[in-house]
């Protein structure tokens, strides 16, 4: 029989943890710092919202762009919100999910053999979709130094005349890392000058603990030639009602739409009923989980401090990235020796690309009393290398 | 007051037995400093008092509480403050609020049975002057107080990774 599996199928990569996964769901007691989903509840506002709609009938199709309601609330949300003015009717669209927007905008503005630019480390997501639209995609490494923000000398130095794009997530998952308006201006720059696209993916873009987001396409000429992406799953803890979104200049943004209609139609509608109601009044709700949030982080990245996993203060999302440099081990084996010996379950810093590696992503969107176990527990494993 | 004071706040509310060095490492304050801030807010009479939400009917205790409501006369030069204030000493009373609407104030009572809760009422409260009128409403379960759900939810299922 012949191989039936697409050349690009079997390009991209399985998931790098899934020895990992599988070892943790056979070991009990385990504390796991690997899931990068907020542990909150969704407001029980939104639910009953969705809820509501799903008895009312509200059961069908939507157009394929999303609901006319909440593209209007979303408009007028992104203007006061992050000074982003883009229109409801012709410059959004509603996706299921920030993946499926990322996945629709690459196959929008990619041709084959055009080089993707990505500002790793990185969700493990980007690589994997230039790949399948036929492109290359090429790691722009973030190092420790730079607080894992984007130099924009090393950015410069991948440009080539096949550059098409460059996809940068700030607040960033893995690092945490954030890009304030001047870290921003000369990538800006750059982007112009190289006459690229930005895609930018902003969906930890309300979890930031000591400066609100800049969306890059607000900064300089930015906006003409940025997609910007963005959810609801982590800021309103809705990760399972699949809503995202997918903001362009029209020409972009009706590419991207062809696409959506084709592979996905629409968002669910209850998801989409869901969001609306987080945009109108789950403003509360998100600031006490980013309250909570911040606390967390202070203490987890004091206690990683510690004991000697040395870790930059993440100002965004809710991962912290501390270094396993001065154990001897690499983040692969501290990871798995660490789940082994102690059952805490972390994610190696590695599989999100250049720069990632002796680094551990630990999300600490657990409760504090886990936070505080899980220290306790790494810190037994540390003492005992 | 400041913001710190309002995180420190939020987090005693929440659990107030936590240590001056957990609060601190969560705010980025040396313990001292959260334990003055602590003290500051009890001297201002911000932070009134330690307290611990109680199941009780799964404690096997049977007290039993009721909301009392009352139609009151206000007093000339003191309103309702005089009364309020009078029937706040009964130890029985655990809370009592100004109310808008039909009634003007209510009361949360709790005594060992029912006898207790209707004799205290009949007995103190209803012959007291200025009130014209009582209604009391019996408590039969208890599903959230302060905040607080009593009954169990189900734990989330989670995958141990995710991205």
């Amino acid at each position: 029989m012949r191989m039936f599996v697409s050349e690009r199928a079997q390009q991209i990569p399985p998931s790098g943890i899934r020895k990992f996964f599988d070892l943790a769901l056979t070991m009990d007691d385990v504390i796991s710092l690997g899931v990068g989903e907020p542990d909150f509840r969704t407001p029980w506002n939104i639910c009953e919202s969705g809820i509501y709609s799903i008895e009312q009938g509200v059961t069908s199709y939507t157009s394929n762009r999303g609901l006319q309601t909440l593209r209007d609330a979303l408009s007028a949300h992104l203007a006061s919100r992050y000074q982003l003015k883009y229109s409801a009717d012709d410059e959004m669209v509603i996706t299921t999910g920030v993946s499926e927007a990322l996945d629709i905008a690459v196959r929008a503005i990619v041709n084959p053999g055009d080089e993707v630019l990505i500002a790793e480390p990185s969700y493990v997501s980007y690589a994997p979709c230039v790949t399948l639209a036929g492109g290359i995609p090429v790691p722009v490494e973030c190092t420790e130094q730079d607080h894992f923000r984007l130099n924009p000398d090393t950015l410069q130095e991948k440009i080539t005349d096949k550059t098409k794009a460059l996809i940068i997530n700030f607040p960033n998952n893995p690092t945490g890392a954030i890009m304030k308006k001047e870290d921003l201006e000369p990538i800006a720059d750059i982007v112009t000058d190289r006459d690229l696209l930005l895609i930018s993916d902003e969906v930890y873009s309300e979890l930031t603990y000591e400066n609100s987001h800049t969306a890059p396409a607000t900064v300089k000429d930015l906006w003409q030639r940025t997609i910007t992406l963005n959810g609801f799953s982590k800021a309103y803890a809705m990760t399972g009602w699949r809503v995202g979104f997918l903001c362009a200049p029209q020409e972009i943004c009706d590419a991207a739409l062809k696409i959506h209609q084709y592979v996905m139609l629409c968002a669910p509608v209850m998801g989409q009923v869901g969001a609306l109601e987080a945009l109108r009044s789950a403003e509360d709700e998100k600031t006490s989980m980013v309250n909570e949030y911040r606390l967390r982080r202070n203490m987890f990245v004091a206690g990683l401090n510690k004991i000697g996993l040395s870790c930059h203060v993440p100002e965004g999302a809710f991962y912290a990235f501390p270094s396993v440099k001065g154990t001897g081990l690499s983040d692969v084996e501290f990871a798995e020796r660490l789940l082994k010996e102690q059952r805490v379950a972390v994610v190696p810093g590695s599989v999100f690309g250049s720069g990632g590696d002796y680094h551990l992503r630990c999300a600490y969107a657990v409760s504090r009393k886990d936070l505080n176990e899980a220290l306790g527990r790494m810190e037994t494993f540390v003492n005992g290398l | 007051m400041d913001d710190k004071d309002l995180e420190l706040l939020r987090i005693l509310e929440e659990n107030s037995r936590l240590s001056a060095q957990e609060i601190g490492s969560m705010t980025n304050l040396t313990p001292a400093e959260v334990e003055a801030r602590i003290h500051a807010l009890e001297e201002n009479k911000i932070i009134r008092k330690y307290t611990t939400v109680i199941n009780w009917e799964k404690a096997g205790n049977s007290e039993v509480s009721a909301i009392i409501e009352l139609k009151v006369s206000p007093e000339r030069d003191f309103g309702y403050d005089r009364i309020a204030e009078r029937l706040s000493r009964f130890r029985q009373v655990r809370t009592l609020r100004l109310i808008t609407g039909t009634y003007d104030l209510q009361l949360m009572v709790s005594g060992k049975n029912m006898q207790e809760v209707s004799r205290f009422v009949s007995e103190h409260v209803a012959p007291m002057d200025r009130i014209r009128e009582t209604a009391t409403l019996i408590v039969m379960k208890s599903y959230k107080e302060n905040g607080n759900t009593l009954f169990e939810q189900q734990e989330t299922e989670r995958l141990p990774y995710s991205f």
